[in-house]
């Protein structure tokens, strides 16, 4: 089993996640560069937190010409497991492998703090661990969180229950207090809060770990 | 040659940049102005005959189409 933190220039969470993997549930993890195109190695791929190509044009949208971007879609059409965090959540969808898109927070403002989520379905790969309706606490740190899809979009997703975790209280404006969704296939996910900074007591909780947790059960389980 | 490609949320999109704007006019006079929504032009330089390659960038890259639209201003 093998975890793959992607760096695109301006991550700045890919050490987070990699030290989650590496230290906190102890599995083998690798940087992969963007430039990158072979995937082979890997099992898990994670898409950090940061400001990728420094958020120019729009967030993550100049990411998702990145190689690496391309090895990903084929990575994710065959099943494998793709978690994008904040930024990550962003790249996904610009580059379509999530439904919806992030707009700027409706405060305007740049929201760093803990917010409490609602599990909404354990079945998924990031989720097996967790109890549908189980509270997290896992924070957020983003200006452009602000999920938004159309009405027919919103209905499938919801209708496909590929809502994962919602807000109990909206910080940024998200339809539905949307804060995490997989795709159809559900081997995607894509949240605005950030479980690697929340894996340990010493950061304030350890919820985050559960979902790290869950995607090791899933693979184990292959 | 030269093109303009302007970007703007959809009209079904919320706007909260726009709407940041519109508040504040109030404070200077310009109680008139009701909407403001904010987007982005691009100044585009091509060779002669490429005006295929805009239409890829505006729609490919430059736009957003779950949530924005985009119209071309040829030179």
């Amino acid at each position: 089993m093998k975890f793959g933190v992607v760096i695109f220039p301006g991550s700045n969470c890919d050490h987070d996640c990699y030290y989650a993997i590496e230290s906190v549930i102890g599995k083998p993890v690798d940087f992969i560069w963007h430039q990158d195109t072979s995937l082979n190695a890997f099992d898990a791929i994670i898409l950090p937190g940061g400001f990728a190509y420094g958020d120019y044009l729009r967030t993550g949208a100049l990411a998702k010409f990145s190689p690496v971007m391309r090895a990903i879609g084929e990575f994710a059409n065959k099943g494998g497991l793709v978690y994008g965090i904040c930024n990550g959540f962003q790249i996904l969808t610009e580059a379509g492998l999530l439904p919806g898109a992030l707009l700027r927070n409706v405060s305007m403002k740049y929201i760093c703090k803990f917010v409490e989520l609602r599990t909404e379905t354990a079945n998924t790969p990031y989720t097996n661990v967790l109890k549908k309706g189980q509270i997290l606490r896992i924070p957020i740190g983003h200006g452009e969180g602000n999920f938004y899809a159309d009405e027919d979009t919103l209905k499938r997703i919801e209708d496909n229950d590929q809502v994962v975790f919602r807000y109990l209280e909206n910080p940024n404006g998200s339809l539905h207090d949307i804060a995490g969704i997989v795709n159809e296939k559900r081997n995607v996910l894509g949240m605005m809060p950030h479980p690697d900074r929340s894996s340990e007591a010493i950061l304030g909780s350890a919820d985050g770990k559960l979902i790290f947790e869950s995607m090791v059960n899933a693979l184990v389980s292959r | 040659m030269k093109a303009t490609v302007i970007v703007t949320l959809k009209p079904t999109v919320l706007d909260p940049q726009g709407m940041t704007i519109q508040r504040s006019l109030s404070s200077i006079g310009l109680s008139d102005i009701s909407d403001v929504r904010q987007g982005k032009i691009f100044n585009v330089v091509l060779k002669d005959g490429s005006r295929e390659q805009v239409e890829r960038l505006a729609k490919e890259v430059l736009t957003n189409p779950v949530i924005e639209e985009y119209r071309i201003v040829w030179e």
